[in-house]
């Protein structure tokens, strides 16, 4: 991971208006989703107990490694889960409607319009048998009624705003006539084109080159802006972290480890895994011959064990954190820690 | 574009010369050709005269030579049974068969498709249980089985429809329901597992993130992706179905090619069988060249690819 | 806060451990109806009440027993010659496994040797048995048959051999896409390295992962062979009376037909559904057992 350039992102964090002291505009509580297999002989605890709070017109960032858990948080804010999943428990509250409870239809008229998504692979993502404008209009024409004609316009204006060249010619055109960098641009546009109150992107720059995703950060910075959204930033990249988002939230076997503010969690992490993930960014300045890796391996998320899913690797271990699992606890500033170090902080008064 | 066509094109004379080698070295392999390319009860005159016409003496290079050529001129031979051109036989009888195919594959569209579309929304439920039930019977029903009972129960027992022959509307019902069963099971079969890969694609996902209705999602994201590979195996069917449809005429005296065919291996009249078989499999190199052609034209990424 | 809720979690299904050939959910329908069939067809002396060749004129076109007109001594009825059906269909069930089984093998046999050769020594050699392969599959099988047995006559052994001809073209597309891709594997590499000949490779290294999708494709393909004989004697060119098989009975019992003597028809074509049915479960079964990236045969 390079931080050459990342350092060209602008480093303002991106704050709305009302961002501090307003009501949160999603607010979710002790949510787990699992999936069930064919027989219902497994259980994967995909996202087991997570809470979270974001405020309009703040970053979140959402972090841990492949298969613990963030996408399929993202998915089930939507509602959009394969047919083995489900969400077994918890809330979810957006602008003070309860998302779990709304039926599928009422779902419909809150995606795409009022929370919508990017998703990883933009190749991917879009159709290859329809043309861009085609796509881009399609939220408008659904959410908004628009008429083709005026859909069409809107597309191209939304293809402006994203920065594509030429838009007149390109909206006109398929996917695969665009580069990786242009698709994801796409994808963008099609997610703000019904102006959301909240964005959510699953690591949008996974597959982008790395001179194109700081340009790309940028634009979504500039579309924060912009447009008032708030934003949940899923990646593995602590680093986009560092320069995008206001708070964290850092999950590990679908559970939130530890979250709360960016700056406060990188000079002092409260978990473990916190920790060890900071440490493993390599930075320049170092002088260590080897990169420093987390031994072992995440859990089978069907089969967890008893105590804290993190204890078996984890160099701050002792007997409770192998019996019990942690519940999350609450810390000062307005973090919390799912860890039995940080139940000493607290009783101690520290942290 | 026109390098894969062209490719594409020198394949599919490829495959034709090589089915070209295979009947003629097939009719020579049993090493007296003369028996199935003279008519039985022929005179020695007439023996010799073959002899000739074929260049048995020859080489068989010189043999293979003969033949190419007379099957340029669309010289396939003549029939004993009926004494005309089998060429000309051949074109009399295609127009039924296609007429009986085509309405075959209606049905097998029109059954398979929404069948499976059905069956990969539902998947796992009971409609798709359904839906293998079916395939699995279409499968494993011949088509002159399901004819016959076909004919046993609205011929013989209800008496509606007529039991062989062509004529009217009410003819082609029954051959075409025999001919099109086991290829609707193969559509919807098709047609399943190629929705189910499209409805599990990030495009599809994206577009309900998007907040689109079901039925845009399925109808126009799912539908037309889905349906590409369907539509190319249609085409190739259609074709086939022309050829297998032997058995469906044969119960049904439906005079078309199959039926030929038939009276063919009925009238030992060699010339007829080879002639069809030769068309038969050229037919299907041809067809399978169009359809890869106009899938590139539909499919605008395999155009800029080739 | 926390959640320290239960979660069911119930232990793993045979289904999870790979490749375990659990005969758990072996599907006991068809390989019943597989069984008795072959037992019909290796008993069939023993088990037939008449003589299935020889009928008695003054019986001709007797329904089964529990129709007018039928007696106990014929339970299934007689057909145009008088000869007795359950005799001939059981008779029949010995063509149809015979040939069905045999046709099979000699097409799974050639198919997959030819399959390993094109895929491993690939070439010239390879290019020739594709040509071969792709010229041939593009001519329908029935049709192909049909030509074959209209030049060298019908009898048991050549069906079987025709219908070799016809079928190996499968096996040895698939196979030899599987060896395309077994050829980069580590094995096959350290091997090479070994010094091991080709035909040392083919045989022991590569062969046994074939054998799979080889056996699966012979299940699902025995299905099809069977309609294909079905279809031949039905058309007069399969095995060549007086000796019974199920497509030649159907074909008999159509003139029988217009006049309502279902039996001769629905009897032989519900054995041939039966048996064709059954070896298609078998098939997908094993299909999903042996390998479940054999879904796309």
């Amino acid at each position: 991971m390079s931080n050459s350039t990342l350092s060209s992102v602008s480093s303002e964090p991106a704050r709305g208006a009302a961002a501090v002291a307003a009501r949160p505009l999603l607010e979710i509580d002790n949510l787990s989703t699992h999936y069930v297999s064919a027989r219902g002989s497994r259980v994967v605890r995909a996202v087991d107990d997570v809470s979270l709070r974001i405020k309009p017109g703040e970053t979140l960032g959402i972090v841990g490694e492949s298969g613990s858990g963030k996408s399929t948080l993202a998915l089930s804010i939507l509602r959009v889960l394969p047919t083995a999943a489900q969400i077994v428990s918890g809330q979810m509250w957006f602008e003070g409607e309860d998302l779990v409870r709304k039926s599928d239809a009422e779902m419909r008229h809150v995606r795409g319009k009022r929370i919508a998504m990017i998703l990883q692979d933009p190749m991917a993502s879009l159709n290859p048998l329809f043309t861009i404008g085609n796509q881009v209009g399609e939220p408008i024409r659904v959410h908004e009624g628009a008429d083709r004609a005026d859909a069409w316009r809107r597309a191209r204006a939304l293809l402006k705003s994203v920065h594509i060249p030429s838009p007149e010619t390109r909206v006109t055109q398929f996917p695969h006539e665009m580069s990786g960098g242009m698709r994801q641009r796409i994808v963008g546009a099609i997610g703000i084109s019904c102006e959301p109150r909240l964005l959510i992107a699953d690591e949008p720059t996974t597959s982008l080159d790395l001179t194109i995703q700081a340009q790309y950060l940028n634009l979504l910075r500039e579309l924060q802006r912009e447009h008032g959204l708030a934003l949940i930033f899923i990646t593995h990249n602590l680093g986009i972290v560092a320069k995008m988002c206001d708070k964290l939230v850092v999950m590990y076997a679908g559970r939130v480890v530890e979250s709360g503010p960016v700056a406060r969690i990188f000079n002092a992490p409260a978990h473990p895994y916190t920790q060890a993930l900071l440490n493993s960014i390599p930075r320049m300045s170092d002088n260590r011959r080897r990169l420093t890796a987390i031994e072992g391996q995440p859990p089978d998320l069907s089969a967890l064990p008893r105590g804290c899913a993190f204890a078996a690797r984890c160099p701050a271990a002792f007997d409770r954190c192998h019996n019990e699992a942690p519940p999350e606890f609450n810390l000062d500033g307005g973090r919390t820690a799912r860890c039995w170090l940080a139940s000493v902080a607290v009783q101690s008064g520290a942290a | 574009m026109r390098q894969f066509v062209a490719r594409r094109l020198g394949y599919s004379l490829l495959s034709l010369l090589v089915l070209s080698l295979t009947i003629f070295f097939f009719v020579r392999v049993t090493g007296d050709p003369a028996a199935l390319l003279v008519e039985p009860g022929a005179s020695d005159e007439d023996i010799a005269a073959i002899h000739h016409k074929f260049g048995l003496d020859q080489p068989l290079w010189a043999q293979y030579g003969l033949f190419m050529m007379s099957l340029a001129r669309g010289d396939f031979g003549q029939s004993f049974y009926y004494q005309t051109p089998v060429l000309d036989l051949y074109l009399d009888r295609l127009p039924n068969s296609l007429l009986l195919a085509l309405v075959a594959m209606a049905f097998s569209l029109l059954v398979g498709i929404p069948t499976g579309i059905l069956a990969a929304v539902r998947v796992g439920r009971f409609w798709d249980s359904a839906g293998k039930l079916f395939a699995l019977l279409g499968l494993s029903l011949p088509s002159f089985f399901v004819g016959l009972v076909l004919i046993l129960v609205f011929s013989v027992y209800l008496g509606w429809l007529p039991s062989s022959g062509s004529g009217g509307v009410l003819h082609i019902l029954m051959p075409a329901f025999a001919l099109g069963w086991y290829f609707a099971a193969a559509h919807m079969r098709l047609t399943r597992s190629s929705m189910l890969e499209v409805l599990g694609s990030e495009y599809v996902k994206l577009a309900r993130l998007k907040g689109l209705p079901q039925s845009w999602v399925i109808g126009k994201h799912a539908f037309k992706n889905a349906l590409i590979p369907v539509v190319t195996l249609a085409g190739i069917n259609l074709v086939l179905m022309i050829n297998v449809a032997v058995v469906v005429e044969t119960v049904f005296a439906w005079p078309g090619v199959g039926r030929l065919l038939y009276e063919g291996i009925s009238f030992r009249d060699f010339p007829v069988v080879q002639g069809i078989v030769i068309m038969g499999g050229t037919m299907i190199v041809v067809v399978n060249l169009v359809v890869d052609v106009v899938y590139a034209v539909i499919d605008p990424r395999i155009r800029l690819e080739k | 806060m926390s959640m320290s809720s239960e979660t069911i979690v119930l232990p793993p299904s045979v289904s999870s451990r790979p490749a375990a050939i659990g005969l758990g959910d072996l599907p006991i329908i068809p390989v019943i109806i597989l069984a008795t069939i072959a037992f019909m067809a290796i008993f069939a002396d023993v088990l037939a009440p008449h003589n299935p060749e020889v009928g008695s004129l003054t019986a001709r076109f007797h329904p089964p027993f529990w129709q007018a007109g039928g007696n106990i001594d014929h339970l299934l009825g007689t057909d145009q010659l008088g000869r007795d059906v359950l005799s001939r269909l059981i008779f029949g069930a010995r063509v149809s496994m015979v040939v069905g089984f045999t046709a099979v093998i000699f097409a799974g046999v050639v198919g997959t040797v030819l399959g390993i050769l094109a895929g491993y020594l690939g070439g010239w050699v390879d290019q020739l048995i594709m040509r071969i392969t792709d010229a041939w599959l593009a001519l329908p099988a029935l049709t192909f048959a049909i030509f074959l047995a209209a030049i060298v006559g019908p009898s048991m052994w050549n069906i079987v051999i025709i219908l070799g001809l016809v079928y190996w073209t499968r096996y040895a597309r698939v196979v030899r896409g599987e060896v395309l891709s077994l050829k980069e594997r580590e094995f096959v590499r350290l091997a090479i390295v070994a010094g091991c000949s080709k035909m040392t490779i083919m045989r022991r290294h590569i062969l046994p992962n074939v054998v799979n999708s080889a056996i699966v494709l012979a299940t699902l393909m025995l299905g099809v062979v069977i309609v294909t004989e079905a279809s031949l004697s039905f058309l007069g060119v399969g095995v060549p009376p007086p000796q019974p098989a199920w497509g030649l009975m159907l074909s008999d019992g159509k003139q029988g037909l217009m006049v309502g003597y279902w039996w001769l028809t629905v009897l032989p074509g519900c054995c041939i559904m039966l048996m064709v049915l059954s070896a298609n479960l078998l098939g997908d079964w094993l299909r999903v057992k042996l390998d479940p990236q054999l879904r796309q045969l």
